[in-house]
């Protein structure tokens, strides 16, 4: 049978979702993803070719409002769950 | 009869009438939790101190219990909602020691109505699954019976409520986390319509479905728990700006002349026989209670774990993008540089079901698969929607199952993710439509295990579904018996 994704889109998609999979764990999600994307066929017995999608269950309307500062997290709060910090800005490992 | 056991509004009047203290209040369901939940993992953390400085405030007179019908009564929150000065994990290590720098708008208006915060409780981990085994921390466990799962995600709640550790708690229902865990607990559980409650302050997984609702002992606390926290909120501009009407008003109004409508759909082979039996009994005490029954078709319904199942990770692994050990969360340490420092990190911090969600997610809506799996489910959801408004014209409301299947055993389920997802086939189309929807309890099987009715409205009639369930319970007796936990 043919499978829906093979393990290499498996590593691609884990490269976009920034995940890593071990050897193991990219059978296993393969595996499972397969019988997953298998089971979601059955939305091909629907024809919606003239169907609009829905995105949102209420009818939504954009919200507008006067652009003005408003009161905020202060930095020391922002700051404060960071896993790296030197107080003011986020630390994060060297880019370039 | 013991505080522990009563439900928001009876505890409200000892309160109010000075027949119990609220620190004596607060105190036995402190005990008790210290008692039963080691046995049970309802909570992932509780506020043992900070509940009794606050209700010494109510014993004072410093607050005052006509402020609403909740102050002074301990409420559970679950662990996805923020609370200022507090941990909210999620049920996963990505967040193990997040404190929230905020109170979410549930939260706050809780406080403000004089609610006693009494613990948070576990769930799915971000709350993706149906059986709360898949929180980082520890499986909750079902106070009917111990080897089952809660139902979940918002399995804590459920449990806490059913077991007598709060008088009442939050959920979250994305797909039937309220529902249906209340449902297995043999509570009462209420999902509101999308918009009806603010989210702000809510972890998201699926924006367009989450839903924060009450899990309580009976319809008039759900009514009570819905009033303090529905309403319009500018800081989720989502939320609907529509009048909150007087929940508890119109519960005693009697069901002569409602038409409510039995979907054939929710009538099929494999559901458990004494799920389908105890259900029909509760539409013949409708019938006999005055309600005109009517067979209506919701031809839809089958596409909805299909739906869902692509929808809901599609927008969780958006959502979960921002947890990339930078802003807060978990960081791994030994990053050769930032793109592996991302990958590392939520490696480490995400657990397997939410893996696999982030992936599933990202793979329908990556370029080529995007309008055979994202829009196309979108389309089916436009047909599930419409199926709704179209039974609406021929009843005023729907009656029900919640689940399949009562309890199931903690593990049984839990290797295959697709029977999984295929026990969520009641809830699941009421989330993709938006409507609200309520599980009462109408039964118990054989094995004593609870059996919930699900009741479901048009959009915003959380009125009308709390009045169908208030007179079904207050004419049947499954809500007043209580689980036997032992410490």
């Amino acid at each position: 049978m043919d499978s829906k994704i093979t393990r290499d889109e498996v590593r691609h998609v884990a490269l976009l979702a920034r995940l890593q999979l071990s050897d193991a764990e990219e059978e296993q999600m393969t595996g499972q993803m397969n019988n997953i994307l298998e089971y979601m066929d059955k939305l091909n017995e629907l024809d919606t070719k003239d169907v609009e999608p829905t995105t949102h269950a209420i009818e939504l309307r954009n919200v507008f409002r006067p652009d003005r500062v408003e009161p905020s997290l202060d930095r020391k709060d922002s700051l404060g769950n960071a896993p790296g910090t030197d107080g003011v800005n986020f630390v994060v490992p060297r880019v370039l | 009869m013991e505080i522990h056991s009563l439900p928001i509004h009876r505890i409200h009047d000892l309160l109010e009438s000075r027949q119990i203290g609220a620190v004596e209040t607060v105190s036995a369901f402190l005990e008790r939790i210290s008692a039963i939940d080691p046995g049970l993992n309802a909570y992932i953390s509780t506020f043992g101190e900070k509940a009794i400085e606050e209700a010494k405030l109510f014993d004072s007179g410093a607050r005052d219990y006509s402020a609403s019908p909740l102050a002074g009564t301990p409420i559970a929150i679950k662990d996805v909602i923020c609370m200022q000065g507090t941990l909210t994990t999620c049920a996963s290590r990505m967040l193990q020691g997040f404190v929230s720098p905020y109170d979410a708008t549930v939260t706050e208006k809780l406080r403000r109505a004089g609610a006693i915060f009494i613990g948070k409780t576990n769930l799915d981990e971000f709350a993706m699954g149906s059986s709360t085994e898949n929180s980082a921390f520890a499986k909750t466990r079902n106070p009917w019976d111990i080897e089952r799962v809660p139902g979940g995600s918002s399995g804590g709640s459920a449990a806490a409520v059913a077991a007598g550790l709060c008088a009442g708690s939050l959920g979250t229902d994305t797909g039937g986390s309220i529902r249906q865990p209340s449902s297995f607990c043999g509570v009462v559980g209420l999902k509101p319509t999308y918009g009806r409650v603010s989210r702000f302050g809510l972890v998201a997984f699926a924006s367009s479905l989450d839903q924060i609702g009450p899990i309580t002992r009976d319809v008039e606390d759900a009514a009570i728990l819905l009033q303090a926290v529905a309403g319009f909120d500018p800081a989720d501009s989502t939320s609907v700006d529509l009048p909150v009407p007087d929940y508890r008003a119109a519960l005693n109004q009697s069901l002569q002349g409602l038409r409510l409508g039995i979907p054939r759909e929710y009538f099929i082979e494999g559901t458990h026989p004494e799920v389908e039996t105890a259900v029909r009994n509760a539409i013949d005490t409708c019938r006999r209670l005055g309600a005109r029954i009517v067979d209506i078709s919701l031809p839809h319904t089958e596409y909805g774990i299909a739906a869902y199942y692509i929808i809901a990770p599609a927008e969780a692994s958006s959502n979960l993008a921002r947890y990339d050990g930078v802003k807060y969360g978990h960081r791994a340490q030994n990053g050769a540089d930032l793109l592996d420092m991302y990958r590392k990190s939520r490696s480490e911090g995400f657990g397997w079901e939410v893996k696999r969600r982030i992936m599933i997610g990202t793979y329908v809506l990556s370029a080529g698969y995007y309008d055979a799996y994202y829009r196309k489910a979108s389309q089916v959801r436009t047909l599930i929607r419409r199926d709704f408004l179209e039974a609406f014209e021929k009843c005023d409301a729907i009656l029900a199952p919640v689940s399949p299947i009562p309890a199931f055993k903690i593990g049984e389920k839990s290797d295959d993710p697709l029977q999984m997802y295929l026990s969520d086939v009641f809830t699941l189309p009421a989330s993709l439509a938006g409507i609200p929807g309520i599980s009462v309890p109408c039964g118990f099987t054989s094995e004593n295990l609870p059996i919930g009715l699900q009741i479901l409205g048009p959009h915003f009639q959380e009125e009308l579904v709390l009045r169908i369930a208030h007179q079904f319970e207050q004419n049947t007796a499954f809500h007043l018996r209580s689980p036997e936990v032992k410490g």
